[in-house]
């Protein structure tokens, strides 16, 4: 049934733009397709080493910048942009998990809280570079052998293709011996040292994981929305993606994609629907909800009814 | 080849935990660590194992010194610990905790996962294997696929075993390894030892129950008040004098 369900979806969003008829339809679609690579990597944190990053907008936004300016200043191509994104941000995932060392829980909180706030500030008032609150606008649309990725329907396949290379990323990690550390270190951390998991270095190694994908997932919202300002680092990005990881499952590989498409769908659906106050409020209903009758999400409880069918 | 600790002194604030505390653990013997309660006894086992920084001392694995060390360094020159309070990974399978203790057997690094090479499913069901054996060995086979924290509290201390033991440890370090289990389930513990001694692991135990330490240990060191007070063999160490004091109280003297 996994693998029946697994070729199913995939034919489905292989087709998706069949199926869209509208390009704002497609623009949701490409959203929920950059949130969940922003999720997943959220996830490789929060739900295998158990780190809560609360300033993952930091590693979007360097990614967002990162990518804007080298193909904006420097004319470097879309791809070698989006690599630098990824490294610079990897670089800057290294940083807070050096930073926060001997720091867990609340403390590590905090120290990624404060990154992001640093980062935020220096968007806003390195102006020479960054061109302040302005942003910076023009950012261009990728290209692939001479042609242009500007359309909706190509941009889905590329960041299909960030989904599928993100969530291979995370598969192969979780399942290997370094995902395993990732896990101990979540949930017994004096255990896993007393075995030999140099739990250090696993908690600096899912960071940078961690936030290069986050830069990848920067990179390619700038190329897209081809447009970047401060706003990247809004904190409530931070929360959409907690949101997404922590509703579709926090630990799982496939709980983060669903929470991206449920909460990037969702308010759009809304928004169709009722009037701003009446969407606020359903979606606050509709989380209070999840929380309290799915706390462990929603991958983990479809897991679990089908366990009980099973047996 | 021998663990050897010198002058260990730690102390909390005023509080003077370890003082000049030296023993020997011969390779290939089962030791205990005896002393009433606050008697020093996890304290020494944190420090050995680099949980704890001492205040002064050195501890020795092979003439290495350990002191400094960080205990997933300890780890890997072989020397292995088990905690007081149950400790195992709660969420995952009892399969999945001993394939976390065998971190070490594993030679996967990050490019190689990434790139998912076909040399690393080889070693998976490697380790699956060796997982299988570490559970036959502490009889928890049957529990495989369970989640560790719905098991009764004895198996959780086997899983704790498993793990440990899974590090391949040379020198396994068992902090209270019988502490609330039932007569019939020390029994199974002491036998679990000897069995893991026969297979040239040298074992150092902190233990409060005697007749465990008395029926399983080739020398027995008695802590009291951070200070080694006795060290020799099981019988010498029950009639010793001090020892009887440490436990008992000083016998009332003429008034």
């Amino acid at each position: 049934m996994t693998r029946a369900g697994g070729w199913l979806l995939a034919a489905a969003a292989l087709t998706l733009p069949l199926w869209l008829s509208s390009a704002y339809h497609l623009h949701v679609a490409i959203m929920a397709g950059i949130f969940g690579v922003l999720a997943l990597s959220l996830n490789l944190l929060l739900g295998f080493t158990g780190q809560l990053s609360l300033g993952h907008a930091a590693f979007f936004g360097i990614g967002a910048y990162t990518s804007a300016l080298l193909t904006l200043k420097g004319a470097w191509s879309f791809w070698a942009a989006l690599a630098a994104a990824v490294a610079l941000a990897g670089a800057a995932g290294w940083l807070v998990g050096r930073l926060s060392l001997k720091l867990r829980g609340a403390y590590f909180v905090l120290v990624t809280i404060s990154f992001a706030g640093v980062i935020s500030l220096v968007s806003v008032n390195w102006i020479e570079l960054t061109n302040g609150p302005l942003g910076l606008p023009g950012v261009p649309a990728p290209e692939l052998f001479g042609w242009s990725l500007r359309s909706k329907t190509a941009y889905y396949y590329l960041v299909l293709a960030a989904i599928a290379l993100s969530y291979l990323v995370c598969a192969r990690l979780v399942k290997s011996r370094i995902g395993r550390a990732f896990v101990a270190l979540r949930e017994n951390e004096p255990l896993a040292e007393s075995v030999g998991v140099d739990v250090t270095h696993y908690l600096v190694l899912a960071a940078v994981v961690s936030a290069g994908m986050a830069g990848l997932g920067g990179s390619l919202y700038a190329h897209y929305t081809r447009f970047v300002s401060p706003e990247v680092f809004l904190f409530t990005y931070t929360v959409t993606m907690v949101v997404m990881v922590v509703a579709g499952g926090k630990g799982t590989l496939a709980g983060p994609l669903v929470g991206a498409v449920l909460f990037t769908v969702l308010p759009e659906a809304l928004r169709a629907a009722a009037s701003w106050q009446w969407q606020m409020l359903a979606y606050g209903v509709l989380l209070v909800l999840l929380v309290f009758f799915l706390p462990r999400g929603i991958v983990p409880a479809v897991q679990a009814l089908r366990g009980r069918d099973a047996s | 080849m021998t663990l050897a600790v010198r002058d260990l002194a730690v102390r909390f604030g005023g509080v003077t935990a370890l003082e000049a505390v030296t023993f020997d653990v011969r390779p290939g013997s089962i030791t205990s660590v005896i002393g009433p309660n606050g008697a020093g006894k996890t304290t020494a086992f944190n420090v050995i194992t680099g949980y704890l920084r001492p205040a002064g001392g050195r501890i020795t694995y092979e003439g290495v010194p350990l002191t400094g060390l960080r205990p997933s360094a300890i780890a890997r020159r072989g020397i292995v610990r088990t905690f007081q309070r149950t400790s195992v990974f709660p969420a995952l399978s009892v399969e999945d905790n001993v394939l976390t203790g065998l971190h070490l057997r594993g030679t996967a690094g990050f490019l190689e996962v990434l790139a998912g090479r076909r040399r690393l499913a080889a070693e998976e069901s490697g380790l699956v294997m060796d997982a299988a054996a570490i559970l036959e060995f502490v009889g928890l086979a049957h529990r495989r696929r369970e989640m560790a924290r719905a098991l009764p509290y004895g198996e959780q201390r086997l899983v704790e075993l498993a793990i440990a033991l899974a590090a391949r440890p040379r020198v396994l370090l068992l902090d209270e390894p019988g502490a609330g289990m039932t007569g019939a389930e020390k029994a199974v513990v002491s036998g679990l030892i000897r069995k893991i001694r026969e297979q040239g692991v040298t074992v150092l135990l902190v233990e409060h129950d005697m007749r465990m330490v008395m029926g399983i240990s080739d020398t027995v060191i008695a802590l009291n008040g951070g200070r080694v007070i006795a060290e020799g063999a099981p019988a010498a160490i029950q009639a010793h004098p001090d020892v009887i004091r440490a436990y008992l109280g000083a016998p009332r003297g003429p008034a």
